[in-house]
Order: C-alpha cells, then structure tokens, then sequence
C-alpha cells in the first residue's frame, strides 16, 4: 500500500501542490489588478508555443516546449499590449484577439505539420495528464533515500518545484514594490518605482508558472489555479499578508483533495477507473471558491471599489 | 485554386456548401451579438460561456446513452453545451454582483473549473463502453470533416435563426449597447434585452462548437467587433459592420478549409478574422495606428512651433531641440537661431494673439468661450472679426518683435 | 544675440497697464530658479489634441505655503501630475531643488486628489502610512519599532490613530484624504505636492489639514496646494500660482491675488461672482 502510494501518487500530489501554489501566489495580484484573465490569455498561446517549439527543432525535448511556452506567453503579453495602446481598445477585448488568434494559428500549424507521429497532442497540452508522472523506481518511502531511485524520479518534479521556489522567491523579494504599485500605481509612480517593469515582471512570472504548471495539469485547468485559490482567499480576509496565506492553504488543500478524489472517487461510486485528477483539482477549488463565495467571512464588498473609468 | 474557387462558389458538395451558409450567418450572428458585449466592456464573457458548455456536451452525452441513444446526436449535445453555458453565465453574474471580487475573476473561474468539471466527465465517458468513440474531443476545436448531412442542416438553421433573433433584436439591442441609460428612459427594460442579448451570445456559441470548437468560438465574437470599431464612431453602424466582417470570415474560412485538407475550418475563420483586424489596426482612416502616429507628429510639431513662436517673441532663449527644428524648417528662424523676416511677423501675431485671449477672459462674459483657450486654438476660430477687433482697442496698436531669440 | 534687442522685445511684447503673466517669471532671476523646490519650464501636456496645459513657466518658492488655482479643468491637478513625470508631457522641463525629478524623488510627496485607489484592497491604514518609508526600508529590510512608531506618529499628526487598523476602504471620504497625507508625512519630504487636500472634506478635517501644512511650513519645507476655494487662500497661503492652460499670474499672495487676476483667470461672469464675493481690491478690468 505504502509502495504503491509512494510510486503512484506520491509525485503527482507533490507536482500538483507545487504547480497549485506557484500559480496562486502571482494569481493574488494578478486578481487585485483587474488582471485575473492574462492568467487565461497566457495559458491559451502555451499550445502555439509548443508547436512552434516543435517545428522549430522537430523534437519534443521538454527544454524547448518550454522555452517555446514561455517565449508565446510573453510574446502574447507583449501583443496584448500593443493592441490595447495601439488600438485603444479595452483590455478584455485586447486578450480576447491575441489568445484566440495565436492559438488558431498553433491549431493551423499542427495540422498542416506531421505531428500525429510523435506525441504532440491538443488534448494533452489543453487538459493535461497529472497521473501519468508517477515514480517507477520507487518501492516505498525508503526511496527517498536512495540515490538511484531519486534520479529516476519524473523530470516535471524537480522543475516544478524549481520554479515553486523561484515564485516564493520573487514574491517575497518584491513583496513592497508589488503591493504599493497594485494599490496605488499613482503614488508608486510619484515614489520612482518602476511601475511598468513591475507589472511586466508579474505577468512574465505568472506565465513561467503556467508554463511549468500546464505539462502536469493542462494548460486551461492552469487558469483555475491563477484564480480560484486567491479569489476564495479574497473573501476570507482584509489583510494582503493573510490573503496570500490563505491563498497557499486553499491551492495546496486542492492540489490533495482533487488528487485524491480523481483516483480513489470513482472507487467510492463503484467505478473502476481514476477520472482526470487536473480536471478534479479545478474542481475542488471551484467547490472552495464556491464556499467562500457563500460563507467567507469577507465575501461583500468594502469602500467604493475601483472607478472603472480610473483602472 | 480551382478547388478554393469552387468551395467559394459553394460547388464543393453540398455538405461543404451548407457548412459554408451555416458558417456565415453563424459570423453574423457572432458578430452581432459580439458587439453588444465588447460595447458593454465584457467581451469575455464569451469565454467563460464558451468554456461552460464542455461539461453539458459530456453529461448530454452520458444522459443519453443511460437512455438508451448512442449519445451522439448533435441537437442533444448543443442542448446540453446550452444548459451548462447558462449555468456558468448566471454564476459569473451572481460571483460579481454578490461578492467582492470582480467580474474578470468570476470568469476566469467559471471558465477554468467548468472546463475541469468537463475534462473529468470526458475521462468518465471513455471508461463507459459505449463513450470509446464518442469524439466529444471535436468539440475543443471543432471539425467540419466528414460532418454528417444533418449536423450540416442543424448549423445552417441554427445560424439562420440567430441571424433572425439579431433582427428581430437591432433596435432595443442598438440602444441598450450605447446607452442603457437612454433606454431605460425610451422604456425599454434594459434587463431584458440583457438577457435575451446573453440569450444570442449563447446560441451563437452553441451552434459554433461544431464548427470552431469552444475555444475559438470566442474570436468570432470578439475579433470582428473589435474590428469594426475602428471603421466608424456611429452607434448603430458597429453593429452591421461587425456582422458583415463576422459574415464574411465565416464564409472565406469554411470555403478555404473545404478547398484542401490539413485546413482546419475553426482555425481558418478565427485567422480570416484576424487578417481583418489587423489591416483595420494599421489602416483604419481615423483610428489606425498609421493615421494616429502621422496625426500626433503634427500635433507635436504644432505645439512647439506655437511655443518657439512664442519664445522668440518674448526674446527667450530656445534649447529645445524640437522647437528649434521645426522653427528652422518653416523659414522662421535661421540656421544660426536668429528670427527671419517671416519668423518675427509670426511671432507678433502670435504674442498678439495670447493677449487678445487674455483681454477676453477680462471683457467677455461668455466663458463657454474663453474656455476654449488651449494655447493653439486661433483666436480668430473662436471669436468674430467684430469682438477681436474690440479686444484689439485694449490692446493698442501691434508692436514689432525683434530677431535674435533662438540660443545654440 | 544683443542683450538689450531681447530686453526690448521682451518690454514691446507687454501691453501697458495689466498686470499680466510674463512679467513676474522673466523678473526672476535663473539662480533663484535652480534653488526652487519646484521649478517647470515650457511644460506642455496634451490629452489627445487638445493641450491641458501649454507652455506653462511656473517657479514656487521655498519654506512657503503655495497654491495652484484655476478654474475647472484649467489643469492644474495635470501640472502637478506632469511635473511628477505620472503622464507624459509633449515638452518642458521640470527641475527639484535645481536638479532632475528623478534625482530628487526621494525629496518629495505627493497627494493625489481623489487617489485612484482600490478602496477594498486588502489593507490596513497604518499599513497605507507605512507605504510612505518604503525609501527608507528598501525591498527586505523589516520594518524596526521606531519606522512603525514614526509611522504612528504621521497618523498622530493628522489624527488618525485610532483608525490605525481598520481597512482603508472603511474610512470617510475625509479621513481617507487625512491617511493619504499621512503616507506622505511618513515620506519626510522636503516638498509635499497635494491636489485638493480641502475639496470635498468636512470642516474638522480641513482644520487638521491646514494645522499640518502650516507646521511643515513652520519646520522650514515648501507645500504647493492645487486648491479650489477662493474664500480661505488668504488665510492658508503665501504664494499664489494663477492657471488657465497657460500662466496667468504668480507671486505673493498679496501681490498676485488680485481681481483683475482672477478675472484673467476665471473669466466671464464667473470670476464676477467670485471676486465680488471676496471682496478684493486691484485693478479690475
Ligand atoms: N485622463 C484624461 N483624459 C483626457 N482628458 C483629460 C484627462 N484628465 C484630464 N483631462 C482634461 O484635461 C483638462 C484639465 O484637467 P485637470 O488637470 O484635471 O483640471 P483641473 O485639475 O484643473 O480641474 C480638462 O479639460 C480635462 O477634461
Ligand atoms: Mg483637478
């Protein structure tokens, strides 16, 4: 039972955790910001990115998808942008253009390249496949002691906890800057802050962590991550500080629980067979955002909110 | 080519041809119903709903096949996407109306968890005997290969009768786009029209899965909106515009795709779309980037001449190297900085004129126009020939500037 | 380039008998410019095509109270937030205690009118104060006992401390603008710029406004005030910055606050109204 935990479900909680709360943490000022949809836009254009990854070196060595990734998030953040200046358009429309154009244009390329030899597939890069990394050497929790087992452990453990920690960090480095610059762009300006680096630095870290985050779990259940911890963590209380612990409890509470519904719920109900466990976790943090919006102590709104005229 | 000039001619087959037909009144409905919601600034909304209909296309087919179907009726899948996508819809109203966070959160999390609750229920249907080959997956990004005759019948009535609804819907929908105060007042019940607008956006979404698939119907109704923004400050005229570009890269798409393979239809639209967005991004007469960018170089270049203008007539020295070019380009001042002839009778003029203003804001009364004033404006666009000839008696006679301002 | 030639224009260019804008800023001299707190030169600001604010020369003195005042829209909250470098400008310059804003930010506070903010962020008000040490405390540094009692005692100052932990989105209108200024204090700048501290504030609030400004007057900084009520400029300043897209006066109050200057400010009836309510004297037209 215990090996069987250990080489089974052992690394896909781990991952699961790590990609949950990498992704929360950027989420909490992503929602303060009226930003809470680049999380949606970025992971939509992972899809192009990896195609292109794909054309460009014609393998699918996990280096250059992700590199791939990341250089469509960003370009896809840089795009937005222009768009949104260039054309004076609102932000929501701004995204809506760029995601769905770049990734009709990785659908188009897909197609019209031979990929269905080799495993490149839509579904797995829009919806994931967490129950996959599971930890073949393993024979039980003694292996994390063992040198041989450890290097065999999925590839996507160690980089999702790399980027984990590298998220922390940012987070807690940046901490004043980002909190000044989220609740008062004004006054961050007016202090010398570098408003628009910082905002950049946000998104860009925010679509590292989806990058990272969609191989494991999909790149649109990556989107419930960015938004559902922090949004529940907003209802529960008035302090930033606490909200952004919250937020770590809530995608860390979801990370387990979705694991362990997708793999042992369908037992429960008689069935034979585990359900996609990233499905599960959106669903679970779903159901705690549904909660908090129904209980949370802080759920209603204080002040005037922002004048949308201003944002 | 001959294949493209068929499939555009509708000689492609008759499946093709109505795929094509379908494919057009979808845009056009799209773009329609689009442009109520990129006007009311929630254009993603049609994300959250877009993304809202898996889980009804994964429980329809499941009901279904407990019924006794093979679950795979288009009609019954596209009822089931509509029922969840009215769910997440009325979700993303309630989170943003009842709690504190905003509406861009609330989509973002009715779409990703919907989407979840959909990917689950697919892996549940593959472990059902019946689900192996129930191709739930065409509806991520849609496929119009190998469509039977009747889901081809479906889309194009589907499509007619939302074009029908935006008829039926033109005016109060004008109205409530742009003013919904005014409509309010002109007694139409705004709520309403809201939710049968929400109604539309809905359907369009559900007769595209087919076509687009869920993730791109979104584009059909933002891009073309968008788009048409950029062609006209009218109110009503968005609207048509934005149909007939949703219309038009419904139609070229389907056609291009059905000309040749590795063509997918989805893909095709959204980026005929696009193409149009942005030649009308860099072109548009008055909004494109090409025609603000000429503008705001004029602009600029009037403001320092305005400027250097006065400076020269203060006897100023002129540093900045802007005001200091455009002044040498228009023969106003020589290239060692000193006034020319022409350059002294401007500079007058234009000292003169910054007087005659200040001697309006003391005689006029009327600071509707006094409060014109914004340092270019001439004068003369603003007062008539009599009261600046009045201002002109304050003032005495005009006087001579001399030549030397402009500093290295 | 003859030094008289220029005098001479610049003496043609005047109409005799108002006293108008240009005279007052060409009489200073460049060396009391470069020691001013606040010095612009030809800013020009534009939203779209039409210029907010244009070739505007404006020089504020130093250890004084100062006001910016115009009509509506006249653009002073956008002078203010163009010489901060918040929104672009299409030209001009703009130097602090003679050097580039971005050399001198650290020297300076800024008060927004209305601040832009998100009333329901997540934060507390002392937290809002502290926002103000972040020069002092860098990207890690924690806070120590007596940043958190300095910033205490910037709510002291505008009398606040007992709202130190409520939410900020929890507060008046009034006591939101006290925390701002606040924030400010907790800046120990040697210029504080603020955008109608007064407009829309209950009595009391105004009176701890006021109380505060006088006493970083007292301690030897300057203040510039955009502010809207003509009825107390003589009673709360020194110095008297008059805008209407352009310059149109500026100097001492007793010497700049005139009718005939608010008249060129105002315009029409308006000013009428306004003056005969203040009761000034000075040449009106
Ligand atoms: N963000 C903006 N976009 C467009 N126009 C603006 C903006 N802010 C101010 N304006 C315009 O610029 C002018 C000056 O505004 P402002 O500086 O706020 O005036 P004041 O503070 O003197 O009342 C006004 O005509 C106003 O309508
Ligand atoms: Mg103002």
């Amino acid at each position: 039972m215990h090996a069987e935990f250990v080489q089974l479900s052992l690394t896909p909680i781990l991952i699961g955790i790590f990609a949950s709360v990498a992704c929360a943490l950027p989420g909490n000022f992503l929602i303060l910001r009226r930003q809470a949809l680049i999380g949606d836009a970025i992971s939509h254009v992972v899809l192009p990115g990896i195609v292109v990854a794909f054309l460009l070196t014609g393998g699918v060595a996990s280096m250059a998808m992700m590199l791939g990734a990341a250089g469509a998030a960003v370009l896809a953040v840089l795009l937005i942008e222009a768009v949104k200046r260039l054309g004076r358009i609102e932000p929501g429309a701004a995204m809506g253009v760029v995601f769905t154009s770049m990734f009709a244009g990785g659908v188009l390329l897909l197609e019209q390249s031979d990929t269905s030899s080799v495993h490149l597939d839509v579904q797995h890069a829009l919806m994931g496949n967490l129950e996959s990394l599971i930890w073949f050497k393993a024979k039980g929790w003694h292996s994390l002691a063992d040198p041989a087992a450890l290097a065999a452990l999925p590839d996507e453990l160690p980089r999702m906890a790399l980027v984990c920690l590298v998220v922390v960090a940012l987070t807690v480095i940046f901490w004043r800057p980002l909190k000044i610059s989220t609740f008062d762009e004004g006054f961050a300006r007016a202090i010398g802050l570098p408003v628009a680096a910082i905002g950049f630095g946000l998104v860009v870290t925010a679509a590292v962590a989806a990058v990272a985050a969609f191989d494991a779990v999909g790149s649109i259940i990556v989107i419930a991550m960015f938004i559902c911890p922090p949004a529940a963590a907003r209802l529960m209380t008035n302090r930033l500080e606490a909200q952004v612990l919250w937020s770590v409890g809530f995608a860390v509470l979801a990370a387990v629980l979705g694991y362990v519904f997708a793999g042992y719920g369908p037992l429960w109900f008689g069935g034979a067979e585990a359900v996609s466990a990233a499905g599960m976790i959106a669903a679970v943090s779903g159901l705690i955002l549904g909660l908090a919006c129904l209980f949370g102590p802080c759920r209603a709104r204080v002040g005037q909110g922002r004048d949308p005229a201003e944002a | 080519m001959s294949d493209l000039l068929a499939a555009l001619t509708l000689q492609a087959g008759y499946n093709a041809a109505l795929v094509a037909i379908g494919a057009a009144l979808l845009g056009f409905a799209a773009g329609a119903a689009g442009t109520f919601l990129f006007l009311r600034k929630r254009a993603l909304v049609s994300d959250a709903v877009a993304h809202a209909t898996l889980p009804g296309v994964g429980l329809a087919f499941i009901l279904m096949v407990a019924l006794g179907g093979d679950g795979r009726s288009l009609l019954g899948l596209l009822a089931g996407s509509a029922v969840t996508a009215g769910v997440g819809l009325l979700l993303v109203e309630w989170i943003a109306r009842r709690t504190r966070l905003a509406e861009d959160a609330a989509i973002g999390a009715v779409l990703s968890v919907f989407f979840g609750i959909g990917v689950v229920l697919l892996t549940v249907i593959q472990t059902m005997s019946s689900g192996r080959q129930a191709g739930l997956e065409s509806f991520l990004l849609g496929s119009t290969a190998g469509m039977l005759y009747l889901d081809a019948v479906v889309i194009a009535v589907g499509g007619a009768l939302s074009v029908l609804a935006v008829w039926v819907l033109r005016r109060p929908m004008t109205l409530v786009s742009f003013d919904p105060d005014y409509a309010a007042a002109c007694g139409y019940d705004v709520r309403r029209i809201d939710l049968a607008m929400m109604a539309l956006v809905m359907a369009v979404t559900v007769i595209g899965l087919k076509i687009v698939g869920l993730i791109l119907i979104v584009a059909m109704l933002i891009v073309p909106p968008v788009t048409a923004r950029f062609w006209t400050e009218r109110a009503g005229r968005v609207i048509w515009i934005a149909a007939g570009l949703g219309a038009v890269s419904g139609y070229v798409g389907a056609a291009v795709s059905a000309s040749a393979p590795a063509l997918p239809t989805g893909p095709i639209i959204v980026l005929t779309a696009t193409a149009l967005f942005l030649l009308s991004l860099l072109f548009a007469p008055a909004r494109g980037v090409l025609a603000a960018v000429l503008r705001h170089r004029r602009f600029q270049r009037r403001v320092h001449r305005r400027q250097g203008l006065l400076a020269l007539a203060r006897g100023e020295l002129i540093h900045d190297p802007l005001t200091l070019s455009v002044l040498r380009r228009a023969g106003l001042i020589r290239a060692d900085g000193v006034a020319t002839e022409a350059g002294r009778a401007q500079a007058a003029k234009a000292a003169r004129d910054e007087h005659r203003w200040e001697i309006a804001r003391l005689v006029n009364q009327d600071t509707a126009l006094t409060g014109r004033y914004d340092g270019l404006t001439p004068i003369e666009r603003v007062f008539t020939a009599d009261q600046i000839a009045e201002f002109d008696r304050h003032l005495g006679p005009p006087r001579p500037v001399a030549g030397d301002a402009a500093g290295a | 380039m003859t030094p008289t030639m220029t005098t001479a224009a610049r003496l043609a260019g005047l109409p005799a008998g108002l006293d108008l804008a240009a005279a007052d800023g060409e009489a200073l001299h460049p060396e009391a410019a470069a020691e001013s707190p606040l010095s612009i030169r030809g800013l020009t600001v534009s939203y779209g095509e039409k210029p907010a604010v244009f070739s505007v020369d404006a020089t504020f003195p130093d250890g004084a109270l100062s006001a910016i005042i115009g009509p509506n829209g006249a653009g002073k909250s956008t002078l203010l937030k163009a010489a901060l470098g918040i929104i672009p400008r299409l030209s001009g310059e703009v130097s602090v205690f003679g050097r580039p804003i971005d050399a001198a930010r650290a020297r300076i506070a800024y008060v927004p009118q209305r601040a832009s903010v998100d009333w329901d962020f997540p934060t507390s008000v002392l937290d809002v104060v502290s926002m103000g040490l972040y020069r002092r405390l860098g990207l890690l540094r924690r806070m120590r006992s007596e940043e958190r009692a300095h910033a205490l005692a910037c709510l002291e100052r505008v009398g606040m401390t007992d709202f130190a932990d409520r939410q900020i989105g929890q507060l008046s209108g009034g006591q939101q603008q006290r925390v701002f200024l606040a924030r400010a204090l907790a800046q120990g700048a040697d210029l504080y710029l603020l955008d109608e501290p007064f407009a829309g504030v209950d009595a009391a609030t105004e009176r701890a406004i006021i109380e505060v400004l006088k006493s970083l007057r007292a301690e030897g900084r300057a203040v510039v005030c955009v502010h809207h009520d003509l009825s107390t400029v003589e009673s709360y300043f020194d110095h008297v910055f008059l805008i209407n897209v352009r310059r149109i006066a500026e100097g001492p109050v007793a010497s700049t606050f005139t009718a005939g200057n608010l008249q060129a400010t105002y315009g029409g009836r308006l000013a009428a109204g306004h003056i005969e309510q203040l009761r000034l004297g000075g040449g009106t037209a």
